[in-house]
């Protein structure tokens, strides 16, 4: 048996070799989306492999490898934590990779392949550097190729100038988040004590002892540029962009997997690097963690774009995330390792479960995107009767991101509330009263994105076609497609029902980071029950549900089919209208209407409404337009400012070039002057 | 000669390339301009071989020949001709009139003195006053760079500015090295031929040598 960090090596070198290899066959297009998008699951599995072997024994292996510059070679390091990253990244390459081969194909012979190949297998072999590196050197390059490559692949429908700016948008707040990343390395390693360049290795950072005020600067350099890369608000503005505009298959490795590597950096950063920390550090994370989930599920509530609103959803679950880091972190501050054991789970559960549902519906939607060439919502419905396969594989991915049961979009955000549930055991009493308040945003935040779904499947998937070329013309997606959707579903309620295996399997990582157990109690009655802290507290069965909506459906089927007269069809009712049009339906603004007016003060919103006068009857109404643009505060809040000061500056500044010689001679004449003066 | 006779020499000299470098900011015609510089030049070399000669730095003669044949024959004889061929004879206009100028030479020149007067208490050269005079030539050459507009009197603001430097070169270190001066002597021509290429490349674009004109050149917004 390989050890697992040679598997993960093989891995990555099997993509990397795929990114050089995929130009050779481009002369024969379909052997060559088959074959690379192939060998890419296959090495996705190979990450997987990997990563559970190593998350299940808690094994630690490194290497370090004869790349890099002299004297400063590239470290490798495989632990648990990496290791589940590892899981995340290649389960969702592997689904990815499957469906891609049906989408790339689908995109016809107007575009180049080799481009998208090329960067879709850097694109994952940086993801999986970015967890296996060792060194802060080796974590930089993996960061810019993972950002660079997703830069490009964000681009690849590069004549639509809507495409280049999201893509600039991303690259600009990529790099000014790899910038304080940079910054928060350069702390720890001139804090390490080390001489000048053995600091960059992680192993020196581990044990650096840093003043509380350094090790404060690094710790919010890093998370400042890791909430960057994962669209914590207000850094969030680049996902609604670049994600619409993203080919889907490449928008499901985005939001899925490469949001995710900002949550591992964090937790190295806080569990693994620092260590010792106070509990306001883990009070921020989880006030930012929520206003990402409630004002993200708000956001997205609005949207019509189906892509961006699944965007925005993704602001939402990484603030999820954070909300279960932030906790674990106050717990870890106060020396309560199972509770901190708990909320780490249940956000790294998070971050699994939202990798695969976030990912099923970004192919969901690039199926629908597919079949329709549409991305507003508006234009759609009625899919349900022409995509009979994709419709009910969405269906499954919404109702995990509602965290309904027995998907396993439930059990983390159930993880989550429990752990929200034990902080009276805080000994801070400020903590033990606001910290319930947040567990009550967080059910907001799941009843709001339960009511998005809806108007998503119900406007997408069902009532009538509205738009614009004929319905006959939509048609199912190709098997590959469906395939890779339907592995990410299986997987939804796999760990949906049997979180007790999951979370048995998860704990050598809480372990080693802060130091507590939690399978021992969560699984004490076996695998039917999930019981997190103690049987008395509370308890879940993922497989009982199962079982109980599976008979309650199967009940209510053989009721209705029993006998062959027991259902008719016959036309919709029209409430006494001659003719009912799919103009009539409820649409998708209508739907979020009540939440815009109750909380329309938390965006941008212009309604305009204009009646156009009826031609024979003036005083009679001949039309009506209805305008509504919603926009994000934050953009003119924090963003368009700073544009505006740096134009301002850069105006002034370009005042020195006069265009007169005389005027730049002055200048040098008058600095040498005033140089002599003051030197002299 | 005597060492105090060389150096009263050198003084008187370092006196006369001054007044040269305000003649050339009085100087209004562009062919006097160009005698004026010649008249440097001579001066300049001169000078050198006083010193070469009161120091016993023998390879200062070749420093001052060179200079002969450079700035004494051979710069002037190309601006000469690009004069002519040019028909540029009018008057220069200035940015900052004569006047004024003149005054702000004489600014720079007592702030040149105050700046080398800590130099002047440590050397022991023979030739460590006339420091403050290459200092004040530099500058007077910036200043004419400055408030002139016609490109041929930038030019030789320039050039005077390299004669202040080959002068500081002089009296501060008795010369630089050969290779050094040789080197410099050949930029220099080389300048000249560039500058020479460019007047002609204006002169066709704006129809005029007024750098003034070259602000079209900016981009408005």
């Amino acid at each position: 048996m390989p050890a697992a960090l040679d598997i993960a090596g093989f891995s990555v070198l099997l993509l990397l070799v795929l990114a050089v290899a995929a130009p050779l066959f481009r002369p024969v297009r379909t052997l060559q989306i088959t074959l690379v998008f192939s060998l890419a699951a296959v090495a996705s599995l190979a990450a997987v492999v990997a990563g559970v072997m190593t998350v299940a024994d808690g094994s630690v292996a490194s290497a370090a490898m004869t790349l890099g510059l002299p004297g400063l070679p590239f470290h490798l390091r495989l632990d648990p934590l990496a290791g589940f990253f590892l899981v995340v990244i290649g389960l969702m390459g592997f689904f990815v990779s499957i469906y891609s081969i049906g989408y790339v194909k689908g995109y016809g012979g107007q575009r180049s392949m080799t481009q998208m190949i090329c960067f879709y297998t850097l694109f994952l072999a940086g993801m999986l550097l970015v967890v296996l590196a060792d060194d802060a050197y080796f974590f930089l390059v993996a960061w810019e190729l993972m950002a660079a490559a997703s830069y490009f692949l964000v681009m690849y429908e590069d004549e639509k100038g809507e495409n280049r700016r999201a893509a600039f948008l991303y690259l600009l707040i990529a790099h000014v988040g790899a910038l304080a990343i940079l910054l928060a390395f350069g702390v720890m390693a001139g804090q390490s004590g080390r001489p000048v360049f053995d600091g960059y290795t992680f192993d020196a950072m581990r044990t650096a002892q840093l003043t509380p005020g350094w090790a404060a600067a690094a710790f919010f350099l890093a998370f400042f540029g890791f909430a960057a890369k994962a669209g914590v608000i207000p850094l969030h503005v680049w996902l609604p962009e670049a994600h619409p505009v993203a080919p889907s298959n490449i928008s499901a490795l985005m939001s899925g997997v490469m949001l995710k590597t900002s949550i591992y950096g964090i937790c190295r950063f806080a569990f693994d690097f620092i260590k010792e920390f106070p509990w306001w550090w883990g009070g921020i994370v989880l006030v930012l963690g929520l206003i990402s989930a409630v004002m993200g599920v708000l956001y997205a509530l609005m949207q019509h774009d189906l892509k961006r609103l699944l965007a925005y959803h993704s602001v939402e679950n990484i603030g999820i995330i954070l909300i279960g880091l932030g906790l674990s972190m106050i717990f870890a501050a106060f020396h309560l390792p199972t509770l901190a054991a708990l909320a780490l789970v249940a956000a790294l559960y998070h971050t699994l479960n939202h990798a695969v549902f976030k990912g099923l519906l970004f192919m969901g939607a690039g199926a629908v995107l597919h079949a329709t060439h549409e991305r507003n919502m508006e234009e759609m419905g009625g899919l349900i009767h022409r995509m009979p396969w994709t419709a009910p594989l969405f269906l499954v991915g919404c109702v995990s991101i509602s965290a309904l049961p027995p998907f396993n979009g439930f059990v983390s955000e159930w993880l989550t509330f429990q752990a929200f549930l034990l902080s009276p055991s805080l000994p801070h009493p400020l903590l033990k009263l606001l910290i319930p308040l947040g567990a009550a945003m967080l059910a907001l935040t799941g009843a709001l994105a339960a009511a998005c779904f809806v108007k998503v499947f119900g406007v997408v998937f069902l009532g009538q076609w509205r738009g614009h070329q004929k319905r006959e013309r939509i048609h199912e997606v190709g098997p590959s497609m469906r395939a890779g959707m339907l592995l990410a579903s299986i997987s939804c309620l796999l760990l949906g029902i049997f979180p007790t295996w999951v979370i048995g399997w998860l704990d050598t990582i809480p372990e080693q980071l802060c130091g507590g157990r939690l399978a021992e109690s969560a699984g004490k009655f076996g695998w039917m029950w999930l019981t997190p802290i103690a049987h008395g507290r509370a308890s879940y069965s993922g497989p009982m549900v199962f079982i109980g909506i599976l008979a309650v459906v199967a009940v209510t089927w053989l009721l209705l089919h029993a006998r062959a007269t027991s259902s008719r069809r016959v036309p919709i009712w029209d409430c006494g209208f001659a003719r009912l049009t799919p103009r009539m339906q409820y649409t998708a603004s209508a739907f979020s209407m009540p939440i815009r007016r109750v909380l329309g003060f938390l965006f941008a919103v212009r309604e305009q409404v204009e009646v156009v006068p009826h031609t024979n009857h003036p005083s009679l109404p001949g039309s009506l337009q209805y305008r509504l643009r919603i926009r994000d505060r934050f953009w003119n809040w924090l963003y368009v400012p700073q544009g505006d000061a740096a134009y301002w500056i850069a105006r002034q500044v370009g005042k020195l070039q006069q265009g007169r010689i005389q005027i730049y001679l002055l200048y040098s004449f008058v600095t040498l002057i005033v140089l002599l003066v003051f030197l002299g | 000669m005597t060492h105090t006779f060389a150096a009263q020499l050198n003084s008187l000299l370092a006196a006369l390339i001054l007044l040269s470098a305000f003649a050339l900011l009085a100087q209004r015609k562009i062919m006097g301009l160009v005698h004026i510089f010649a008249w440097q030049g001579l001066l300049l070399s001169l000078s050198t071989a006083v010193i070469g000669y009161a120091s016993g730095e023998h390879h200062l003669y070749i420093s001052s020949l060179l200079t002969l044949g450079m700035k004494v024959i051979l710069l002037p004889y190309i601006l000469y001709k690009l004069v002519h061929k040019l028909k540029i004879h009018r008057d220069i206009e200035a940015v900052v009139n004569v006047p004024t100028t003149m005054l702000l030479g004489i600014i720079l020149v007592v702030f040149s003195y105050h700046l080398t007067a800590p130099i002047r208490e440590l050397s022991n050269l023979m030739t460590r006053s006339t420091l403050a005079v290459a200092l004040a030539t530099i500058m007077l050459g910036m200043l004419m760079m400055v408030t002139r507009r016609h490109a041929v009197t930038q030019i030789l603001g320039f050039l005077a500015m390299e004669n202040g430097l080959f002068f500081a070169a002089t009296s501060a270190t008795y010369g630089m090295p050969m290779v050094v001066e040789l080197g410099v002597a050949l930029d220099l021509l080389i300048a000249a031929f560039i500058f020479g290429i460019f007047f002609f490349h204006i002169n066709t674009t704006f129809e005029s040598l007024d750098v003034e004109q070259m602000a079209k050149l900016k981009e408005t917004d």
